[in-house]
């Protein structure tokens, strides 16, 4: 019994946790880029980089609350600073929508063309981050670093496994529960979420039933904002921020809208967890946990490793190639890429 | 008479100017990316022996040096390949002073220090991969090679009595040539490596890699890494996790950021990088701490030695065309002569001018063997209290 509990709290400390408080950031992230790709339609390849922008402004007014004494006692400053950041990042996509995208929407560009636009504002937004903050990586996680330690957990339980949750893991499931619902409860129940939906579903007759196309696409960026704000700053208090990780973000956030369904709000979730939650088990080592687990005469004495993790960024690509094949609109029936 | 003193002394101005030639040499450093928080002090340690060389203004008749810096970004080829070019053809740098990372410099010396016959000189690419590439005798390094380190670290973790270790590394030619030789060598002494896992840098999780490094065991867990990169993230996520508790840190992985940044988590610590307890090291830390920045840090002191090599080669060959100074660089370097030691260079350029020979020792006991490269000496070194700790020297 005792060994059982010890397989299961080194999965839970080495595979559970980490990869849900990283799948509930993917998915965060994954949820931007599916509104974007659903209702201004096409893929924003800046996304990655408007959370750099996001986390770089809460980064700095968190900066500036703890030069002058304000804190959240255990729970990290930057949560205070959270609603700066998303204001910030909200100015600069909606001053980039009407410099940028704007003018590509009046010309109904192809989406095609307004992918590679989005490129060039994701390089200017790329250099506009390391002009401001620098290219190093900034640390700005405070508080209590921990709900729980691996030490004390083990003096706690008595058990030869330590679990550690992190407050920012916490916060970051949390927050990703809050934030989806709040986003389901605005798209199903409200006024604009519904007229949202709608422009989604079809453009043409939406406009005939007199929706507002520019609030809408005002909206979208709104909440756009707020997510990628969000996404960015959980994860620079759970690893670290440096704009060029953020850059490399990107793949995996678009790996999971696409698993799930560019344009599907669920599949992004999901998405999400499933691209998370690939790269940490297929790759992982599963001796201490099948040691602790089988009757010593099975015991493995290899290191039970289906996948160097070498491979772990081939599996999700493996996944996602596996799912366009055999299901071009994602798990969630998203629209057809 | 204002006007005739003015135009004369503008004349004479004039005439020093063409007379002096003006020796460039190109520093070449990963001033952004990975090693970005340890080449500054590289720089300036180049720059420290080129300062050295013109107050004494005796280089090739009074020739004065300049530094022209680029960026090598550590990781990127193709961008340490572009900046290295337009050091030699728009720059027109007779030498280079670099790379810093073994890929970026095995890329510079391939694809435009040969093609253009330019002398370069690393003071921190330690793979060893560069001991057998073509170099057209135009590659020297300060540093030694990985192979020599790999041999010192299993050294430095047998006596503390560990025989099983976890390994991870940063996936290019630096942290798979340090990861071969260290499993070799440390294998050979009797040891056992549980696992070796590549990491790549600025990846946005690692939580499979400490998975599994954890899942195998160990310990202690070795690190082959950068400071700034994958390698920080594997030891935090490593000690969030409780997976490991003491890690060894080989050169890439030593630096005061880190150890600022981690805090007590890295308590206990210990590991080494290339150093030497000599006269010399002595004397150019004293030099760094006069000239504003800090000599200890990792390959500072090569870095000065590099530059202080390429201009007595240079003084030595009586010329500062690549082609002509590139067989003199072991000469200066090695025995027979005078030695020299940092502060010196103006003694050495001296005995040079006059035809003798100089033994440079410099601030890291140059010895150039093989191909030319450093024989090595590693600084042992354990943190404790959130400082870096010097143990012995090897």
């Amino acid at each position: 019994m005792i060994d059982f509990l010890n397989g299961l709290v080194a999965l839970t400390n080495f595979v559970i946790i980490p990869a849900t408080a990283y799948g509930a950031q993917l998915a965060i992230g994954a949820l931007g880029v599916t509104l974007i790709y659903g209702i201004l339609r096409f893929s924003n390849f800046a996304h990655g980089d408007t959370m750099a922008f996001g986390t770089m402004i809460t980064i700095l007014v968190t900066w500036w609350f703890q030069s002058i004494g304000i804190n959240l006692g255990v729970l990290p400053t930057a949560l205070l600073a959270l609603p700066f950041g998303i204001a910030g990042t909200a100015v600069l996509v909606l001053l980039t929508d009407k410099a940028v995208y704007q003018f590509y929407r009046r010309q109904k560009a192809k989406p095609v063309i307004l992918v590679i636009v989005s490129m060039g504002v994701m390089f200017i937004l790329n250099g506009l981050v390391r002009f401001i903050i620098g290219v190093d990586d900034q640390n700005f996680a405070d508080g209590e670093r921990f709900i729980i330690g691996a030490r004390d957990f083990r003096e706690m339980t008595g058990l030869r496994e330590g679990l550690a949750f992190k407050t920012s893991q916490g916060l970051t499931i949390v927050t990703a529960v809050i934030v989806v619902a709040l986003l389901f409860w605005f798209l199903n129940k409200t006024r604009t979420g519904k007229s949202m939906r709608a422009f989604s579903d079809n453009e043409d007759l939406a406009l005939l039933s007199g929706i507002n196309p520019d609030r809408v696409v005002m909206v979208t960026w709104l909440i756009v904002a707020a997510l990628a704000t969000v996404a960015g700053v959980l994860y620079g208090l759970d690893k670290s921020f440096a704009p060029f990780t953020y850059f490399q973000l990107l793949l995996p956030i678009f790996a999971s809208a696409i698993v799930g369904g560019l344009g599907s709000p669920i599949g992004a979730i999901a998405g999400g967890f499933v691209i998370a939650f690939s790269e940490v088990t297929i790759t992982y080592a599963w001796k201490k946990v099948l040691v602790y687990w089988m009757p010593e005469p099975l015991e493995p004495s290899s290191l039970m490793q289906l996948l160097s993790t070498d491979y772990k960024f081939a599996v999700s690509f493996a996944i996602l190639v596996i799912v366009l094949l055999f299901k071009p609109t994602g798990l969630f029936k998203g629209k057809s890429v | 008479m204002k006007k005739i003193l003015t135009a004369t002394a503008t004349m004479a101005l004039l005439a020093g100017a063409a007379q002096a030639e003006d020796v460039k040499i190109g520093v070449i450093l990963g001033f952004t990316g990975p090693l970005e928080s340890i080449t500054p002090a590289m720089g300036d340690g180049a720059e420290m022996a080129m300062a050295e060389v013109n107050a004494a203004g005796t280089l090739l008749g009074g020739a004065n040096v300049v530094s022209v810096r680029a960026d090598s970004t550590c990781i990127d080829a193709s961008a340490a390949t572009a900046a290295a070019e337009r050091l030699i053809t728009s720059d027109g740098v007779n030498a280079i002073m670099g790379a810093d990372c073994s890929g970026v410099t095995g890329a510079i010396l391939q694809n435009v220090a040969r093609p253009n016959g330019v002398v370069m000189i690393s003071p921190s690419a330690t793979s060893p991969g560069l001991s057998t590439a073509e170099d057209d005798g135009l590659f020297f390094r300060t540093a030694p090679s990985d192979a020599r380190q790999g041999v010192v670290m299993t050294e430095v973790i047998m006596d503390r009595g560990i025989n099983e270790v976890a390994l991870t590394y940063t996936n290019n030619d630096y942290g798979k040539g340090l990861a071969d030789s260290f499993q070799a060598a440390f294998e050979a002494a009797g040891g056992t490596v549980t696992i070796s896992v590549p990491h790549e840098d600025e990846k946005a999780d690692y939580s499979a890699e400490v998975g599994t490094l954890a899942s195998a065991g160990g310990e202690v867990l070795v690190v082959a890494g950068y400071t700034d990169k994958g390698g920080k993230a594997i030891i935090q996520g490593s000690l969030d996790s409780g997976a490991f508790d003491t890690f060894v840190l080989p050169d890439g992985m030593v630096g005061q950021q880190i150890v600022d940044d981690l805090g007590s988590g890295l308590d206990g610590s210990f590991g080494q990088f290339p150093g030497t307890d000599s006269e010399g090291a002595e004397i150019f830390v004293s030099l760094a701490e006069a000239a504003g920045f800090d000599g200890t840090g990792p390959f500072a002191a090569e870095s000065y030695d590099a530059a202080a090599l390429i201009m007595l080669a240079m003084q030595a060959a009586g010329s500062s065309a690549s082609g002509d100074f590139k067989d003199h660089v072991m000469d200066v370097a090695n025995a027979p002569g005078e030695q020299i030691l940092p502060g010196e260079l103006a003694k050495a350029l001296e005995i040079l001018a006059n035809g003798g020979d100089v033994d440079y020792v410099g601030a890291s006991a140059v010895e150039l063997i093989g191909g030319g490269e450093s024989a090595g000496n590693y600084r042992e070194i354990e943190i404790g209290d959130g400082a870096i700790n010097t143990v012995r020297f090897r």
